[in-house]
């Protein structure tokens, strides 16, 4: 009997841990596309396959250099900076004053183009880098608590997000541009008023929040299947956070991605539903939650 | 001045139907006659979608939830209590127009782009349901059985709404849709719920100060695309004998409904009628000759195409062809 509820203990334990490691994860990905939001007003449509770009990356690093998803991780999040670069200049300097559905379908095809662009050069196939460093650190797995395991790639992809948050997170509220920046989502006008040249920081806020994308999605590569399709779910999931959280809302986003990882990996634990309704789940959360405070959990609205 | 533009569209739309009636008569191969058919059913599809995303300026990305709604309700009462498909199709239009309404009243406080990530969760929610419940299908879908004639041969028959020797009624029953579809966004392009549709996309604050109820007319545009897009469900279902959640639920399809009006131009009757026509085949031929669906070109083209059009034309087709008369 004892045993038993021991089991029980350990199983909701484990769902706990894995949905906090997931959750973070989450955060970071999500927090790129309301920063986005907050400055220009701009949903990212692309994002999830910008995701996917980060992680075949690290794939094709790995794979033509032998270079661990770890080691190639920097490179990962210049490139991805460059990649929101270029987006921001070629597609949405031309969008911003266009009307929403221009604005939603421009980075919608986007997205579309990139996911097909991958499918055509590398296949539909899903790839997984092979024996990457941090599947074989400590065995792989680690006793977080007794009977409870973590992978290791799992906890440094969440370490990974923490970091990489919280320093965005530094970087917005104590720095000089990050003031810069956060004038600008508040109040275009008077920002230019102050001196501050908007069209550089909605650069800014694209290479941040790209590059955001790119050490997820580097770190994802560790241990997740790689495909052009990827990108999908995570996008879902990114959007449900920055609407759950509060568009443009920095904090909102760790808030938000926390409850969706822990909504997402406990609901089947705790419900008794099958896996594959966990993003149902997730979905009517949302839902739910944004039909009572639209603005999100800590948006302003 | 104004009589005789009208009565030049008017004479065009006639014109270009005629043609249609004519056309397979001439031209019998059935692949064309399958492409024309899927052409009918985008272009209805994206006329539906223009009324609550092009008219009202509501970005539905969850519009795909309909056409299921449409196909499942006239399969499951066909099978269950042999209902014909087309008292089904009405049942299916009609549960459509509830779930709208159901749907809409909370969403519709939502603005803007709220507004369509929270209709693409709704189209994942369902989308998950539906694969997962086992007595609709569950993900391997349902298949309609062939109603058989004394010969045991797959029948034609009107009752049943199957057509297996002759597949011509299949276009026209496509055919007839979408020029109904037209009608009505002609009808509204030049009365009152139109005009009201207008004032909330432009300025919805505005439109409210004017005195027009803005979530009872939101809820109007959705509810009738909502009935049209389970209509043509119940086509695609009875055209195909099969559908599954994947076909008929995945956000690919809600984005490409749109896609069709986006490009034709939103907001205008002949726009999705024009999106369809180019988008439609040419999603077709590039499939066809640059490599099977497994390499995407086709959607490669599609999406370049959307950014291009976003990005210089948002107007559509319609856009380009006013500027360039225009000159």
């Amino acid at each position: 009997m004892r045993a038993k509820e021991g089991r029980a203990v350990e199983t909701l334990l484990q769902a706990v841990a894995s949905g906090v490691l997931i959750g973070l994860v989450y955060a970071l990905i999500s927090v790129g596309l309301s920063l986005i939001f907050g400055l220009m007003e701009i949903v990212n449509f692309a994002h999830g396959e910008f995701l996917m770009l980060a992680m075949f990356a690290s794939f094709w690093f790995h794979l033509l250099w032998g270079l661990d998803p770890l080691v190639s991780l920097p490179l990962v999040a210049i490139l991805l900076g460059l990649v929101g670069l270029v987006t921001n200049r070629l597609v949405i300097a031309q969008i911003i004053r266009a009307p929403m559905l221009a604005q939603i379908f421009a980075t919608f095809g986007l997205g579309l183009f990139l996911r097909s662009l991958a499918q055509f050069l590398w296949t539909p196939d899903f790839r997984l880098i092979q024996n990457p460093w941090l599947s074989r650190l400590f065995g792989g797995r680690v006793e977080i608590v007794r009977g409870v395991f973590v992978g290791v790639p799992q906890v440094a992809a969440a370490l990974l997000a923490a970091v990489a948050f919280a320093a965005l997170y530094l970087f917005i509220t104590r720095s000089k541009t990050g003031l810069a920046l956060q004038a600008v989502a508040e109040d275009k006008e008077t920002a230019a008023l102050m001196g501050i040249n908007s069209q550089r920081m909605f650069d800014l806020g694209w290479v941040l929040g790209s590059a955001c994308v790119g050490i997820a999605g580097a770190a994802l590569a560790s241990f997740y299947y790689i495909y052009p399709e990827v990108g999908g779910t995570f996008a879902l999931i990114a959007y449900v956070v920055v609407a759950l959280g509060g568009f443009g809302s920095v904090p909102g986003a760790l808030v938000a991605g926390l409850v969706v990882g822990l909504v997402e990996i406990l609901s089947p634990v705790m419900l008794g539903i099958a896996p594959s309704l966990k993003y149902a789940v997730v979905f009517t959360v949302y839902l739910l939650v944004v039909l009572i405070r639209p603005q999100g959990l800590m948006g302003r609205f | 001045m104004k009589t005789t533009h009208l009565t030049g569209q008017t004479l065009i739309a006639l014109a270009l139907a005629l043609a249609l009636v004519i056309f397979p008569l001439i031209v019998s191969s059935p692949v064309t006659r399958n492409l024309m058919i899927l052409v009918f059913l985008y272009a209805g599809l994206a006329q539906a979608w223009n009324i609550v995303g092009g008219f009202a300026g509501q970005v539905s990305l969850g519009n795909a939830i309909f056409f299921a709604v449409g196909g499942y309700t006239s399969t499951l009462l066909l099978q269950h209590v042999a209902v014909s498909p087309w008292l089904g199709a009405l049942a299916g239009a009609a549960l459509a127009m509830i779930l709208a309404l159901i749907v809409g009243w909370p969403v519709f406080r939502l603005g803007g782009h709220y507004f369509a990530i929270a209709t693409i969760a709704i189209g994942e929610i369902a989308l998950a349901l539906m694969a997962n419940w086992e007595a609709v299908g569950g993900a391997r879908g349902l298949t309609i059985s062939f109603v058989r004639d004394g010969n045991g041969r797959p029948a034609d028959t009107w009752l049943w709404f199957q057509f297996n020797q002759n597949k011509l009624p299949y276009y026209f029953i496509a055919l007839a849709l979408m020029i109904t579809l037209a009608g009505l966004t002609a009808w509204l392009d030049r009365n009152k719920p139109g005009f009201y549709f207008r004032a909330i996309k432009n300025d919805q604050d505005a439109a409210r100060s004017l005195g027009v109820n803005v979530l009872r007319y939101k809820l109007l545009a959705f509810v009738l695309s909502a009935a049209f897009t389970a209509l043509l469900g119940t086509f695609y279902a009875q055209y195909l004998l099969f559908i599954d959640p994947e076909s008929m639920l995945a956000l690919r399809l809600s984005v490409l409904i749109a896609l069709v009006a986006i490009l034709g131009g939103v907001g205008t009757v002949w726009g999705p009628i024009l999106g369809s026509f180019v988008l439609i085949p040419l999603g077709e031929l590039s499939r066809a000759h640059l490599g099977g669906s497994g390499r995407a070109v086709d959607l490669i083209i599609y999406g370049a195409l959307i950014v291009l059009i976003s990005v210089f034309q948002p107007a559509g087709l319609m856009g380009l062809g006013r500027r360039l008369r225009g000159r």
